[in-house]
């Protein structure tokens, strides 16, 4: 054995030792040897899988399966820029390519040296204060030209991203308009004393009475969840916070976390007490790492005031604990199964549903999953009632919503209305430059036109998990399109036919007619597909993944049109420009060499 | 309808036992849906899609749903044989399937869906995807340019075999099929031709050694009955 393996090997020991060699912690496990290395070694596989007792090819599906656990060696500075549309938006491809420029590296690659390597990466969840990048995990945020010179600079100089200028990691809330939750004081403790003074069934009716619904995107009232969950056979019972905040556009959980992080944990601390669990997981995205350690903070400090670990306020019987599991680069793991699977230490493909994780959730067991808002708004349930909780918003649509605002308007960030909320109103209070176009809900959502701006934020009308992407009078909605058709193709978790294959072929027919040669029958072909991939996919990522397309061909088909080559069918490939090398090995240009255009 | 253990697919009754999907109850009728990752002895897995139906019309893979009393199947439609046929085509262009050379030719059931389904064209442009041939076993060859990710021998090997012999790896169009030993060759495992992971392989990703023609094409399988034609049979004589 070479020194650097007797290293991995004393690594590994800590490593496992640290995670109780528990196989359900194996993303997390992976996570640290990839951040120790740059990479997980064919040698750490195979360790990882004996001590495990895993088979290696478990070890390897988990590790292939996220974006920021790689086999090959990254740069001792591993790069990579959010490449969200809004990204693009404010101008990153540029400083992208001066980057590459500089540090003599091309996309996707290592320089020779092993010091730097440069990628893009799905929406970092920093649209309101883009261009942001990932160094070593680390978030970046107002990426300009200059900045992008000194971080060359003290790549070269080899300094400890730990070391470089605090305000390149400055991250900002941009509360813009608080409203009941953000703009309320709130005592730790509170929530949960009030929620114990009227005992848990009487929580629990509030809770029902308040009609909240959960904040993630698929609204499914949260009373009734959490009812389930109790009543459900099981041996243990969990709440699991999803904080995978992965949809394009979205960073609102970002700031809940971030600044109201007490209100989370509390939130989850409710549900436990309803539900009977002992123990709560929040899956935070990997792209949030730069929050973890404040995180933890937060949670020793509520162990210490006893609003977390046995006897919760000195209730007999309520013991409850939070522990954090980092994503590592998965967008599906926002979907409550494919979590799940990822909190199990595997890859992250959803499950067959029903059942439902209600009822055989994490390790089997009944299991809560709630996004991050919707734990925060049981606080108010509990200090206010259901009775007050249910005179804001619409009748269907009860309390407020946060959503996190982007792209073209004049103060990007986090806004918070009650529910019914006219679009128009928000384009307004955000100072949107002449719309064109509104992505509500991410990649995923829906697209609204000019016309459809006096409808309403609600479950009813325009539902959303918080993504609210403007588009001003100049930008190009294909490129939009073609941005969100990327994203899909890239994250599409593979397991059935229709988005893993639709996803890359709708891809490549965007491609395209990016490229010229689209016709008609491309168009044609988009629709088809994304029906399919619509009816015949396992989860709403397939589901999906054609909607923005199909909007944006009913909405702004000019923009595809001024693409499109003027023929019934244009070939993917040019078929003289193929024969160059052939010319170019027989030295010759003569007119016979060459194919003739029917132009 | 009101029979409490009948469903309707495509307007006729359906006799259903408690606990069946709806694939398994149409097969035991004797009723074809179309599937590639199903198999009576394994778990439903629903990822290949081509069991989807439309029940009480929502869309839904006949494989993991329920039969439930008075359901309202669609499946034998233009529109359901329509996504189908794309259905087959991704998978067709997704890998490298040649069947006149291949051979399960015949015996396989994306050929004989795709026939059966009158798939003329692949229509989309091919992948063209490098996949890698295994040799290194005596009794087996793995060729990976067929696979279709349908998980029947990572199903078949864990919970059958009790070996673990492959799994599912990557993500997106990167997804496939990992041998589980550090070589990652079939050669380094306990794999052997009795397995049933051996012989459950829907395609002809997973073939004996030494064996070529001994039935003659035209007289296999699927060339003498299309594969909706028998489905219970069909199902026997596979296993």
């Amino acid at each position: 054995m070479t020194t650097k393996e007797t290293g991995l090997g004393s690594f590994l020991d800590e490593t496992l030792k640290r995670h109780g060699d528990d196989p359900g912690r194996l993303v997390q496990i992976l996570r640290d040897v990839q951040a120790q290395y740059g990479h997980v070694a064919q040698r750490a596989i195979e360790v990882l899988a004996e001590r495990l007792d895993l088979p290696v090819g478990s070890v390897e599906s988990t590790l292939d399966f996220y974006s920021f656990l790689t086999r090959q060696p990254t740069g001792a500075y591993r790069i990579l820029f959010s490449d969200n549309i809004t990204d693009r938006m404010l101008g990153n491809q540029a400083i992208f390519d001066h980057m590459a420029r500089r540090l003599g590296v091309k996309r996707g690659e290592v320089t020779a040296d092993g010091l730097a390597s440069l990628d893009t990466t799905s929406c970092t969840g920093m649209c309101d204060q883009g261009p942001a990048i990932l160094v070593n995990g680390m978030a970046i945020t107002h990426m300009t030209l200059r900045r992008a010179d000194q971080i060359c600079e003290l790549i070269r100089s080899k300094v400890p991203v730990a070391e470089w200028p605090s305000e390149f990691f400055r991250v900002d809330h941009n509360i813009r308009r608080a409203d009941m939750l953000l703009g309320a004081d709130f005592t730790s403790g509170s929530a949960l004393r009030a929620a114990i003074e009227m005992g848990r069934d009487a929580y629990l009716a509030e809770v029902k009475r308040s009609n909240i619904r959960g904040r993630g995107g698929a609204g499914f009232t949260t009373g009734v969840k959490w009812e389930a969950a109790r009543n459900a056979k099981g041996e243990a019972r969990y709440i699991v916070c999803n904080a995978d905040e992965g949809e394009p556009g979205t960073f609102k959980d970002r700031v809940l976390l971030q600044f109201y992080a007490e209100r989370v944990f509390e939130g989850m601390a409710l549900a436990a007490f309803v539900v009977g669990a002992k123990l709560g997981l929040v899956y935070l995205r990997g792209e949030y790492l730069y929050m973890k350690a404040g995180l933890e903070e937060k949670l020793a400090e509520l162990r210490a005031a006893r609003l977390l670990g046995r006897s919760i306020l000195g209730v007999d019987g309520f013991d409850f604990d939070i522990e954090i599991h980092m994503g590592a680069g998965a967008y599906i793991c926002g979907e409550e199964t494919a979590l799940i699977e990822s909190l199990e230490g595997k890859a992250g493909r959803p499950r067959i549903r029903p059942p439902f994780p209600v009822t055989v959730g994490y390790k089997n067991q009944p299991t809560v999953v709630n996004n991050v808002e919707t734990l925060c708004k049981a606080t108010e349930i509990a200090l206010h009632g259901g009775a007050w909780y249910e005179g804001f918003g619409t009748k269907q649509s009860t309390g407020t919503k946060i959503l996190s605002v982007s792209g073209d308007v004049e103060r990007p960030g986090i806004y918070e209305y009650p529910f019914g909320v006219r679009i128009a109103q928000v384009l307004e209070d955000a100072g949107a430059k002449n719309p064109r176009a509104v992505q509500i809900s991410g990649a995923a959502g829906q697209c609204l036109t000019t016309r459809e701006f006096g409808r309403r934020i609600a479950f009813e009308d325009v539902p959303t998990a918080g993504s609210f992407m403007v588009f001003g009078e100049h930008r190009d909605m294909f490129e939009v399109a073609l941005n969100f058709a990327h994203f899909f193709q890239h994250e599409s978790c593979g397991f059935c036919t229709p988005c893993r294959v639709g996803t890359t072929i709708q891809a490549k027919i965007m491609d395209k007619i990016a490229a010229g040669h689209g016709t008609q029958y491309e168009m044609n072909e988009l629709q088809h597909l994304r029906e399919v991939m619509r009816t015949a996919s396992h989860c709403g990522l397939g589901q999906t993944a054609g909607a923005a397309i199909a909007d944006t061909i009913a909405r702004f088909r000019e923009d595809y049109e001024k693409r499109l080559a003027r023929r019934d069918f244009e070939p993917a490939f040019d078929l003289d420009a193929a024969l160059a090398r052939a010319r170019e090995i027989t030295g010759r240009d003569d007119a016979d060499s060459r194919l003739l255009s029917d132009a | 309808m009101n029979d409490y253990d009948k469903f309707a697919l495509d307007g006729r009754p359906i006799h259903f036992e408690r606990g069946q999907s709806i694939l398994e109850a149409a097969l035991a009728a004797g009723v074809y849906i179309p599937n590639l990752c199903h198999h009576p002895e394994f778990k439903p897995h629903g990822s290949c899609k081509l069991c989807t139906v439309k029940v009480n019309g929502r869309f839904g893979s006949a494989c993991t749903i329920k039969a439930m009393p008075g359901q309202e199947v669609a499946s034998d439609t233009p529109e359901l044989n329509g996504n189908r046929r794309v259905l087959l085509q991704m998978l067709f262009v997704e890998g490298n399937h040649f069947c006149p050379g291949c051979e399960k030719s015949g015996n396989c059931k994306l050929q004989a869906l795709a026939y059966d389904l009158e798939m003329l064209t692949p229509h989309y442009s091919h992948f063209y995807p490098v996949r890698e041939v295994d040799a290194s076993h005596p009794d087996i060859v793995l060729d990976f340019n067929r696979c279709i990710m349908c998980e029947l021998c990572v199903r078949a090997s864990r919970d059958i075999d009790g070996k673990n012999v492959f799994a599912l790896s990557g993500r997106g169009t990167e997804s496939h099929v990992v041998v589980n030993c550090p070589s990652g060759k079939l050669g380094d495992t306990d794999f052997s031709l009795d397995d049933k992971a051996a012989s459950v392989c829907p395609v002809g990703a997973i073939l004996p050694k030494r064996v070529g023609f001994a039935v003659p094409i035209g007289e296999r399988l699927y060339d003498v009955d299309p594969i909706s034609a028998h489905p219970v049979a069909k199902a026997k004589e596979e296993v």
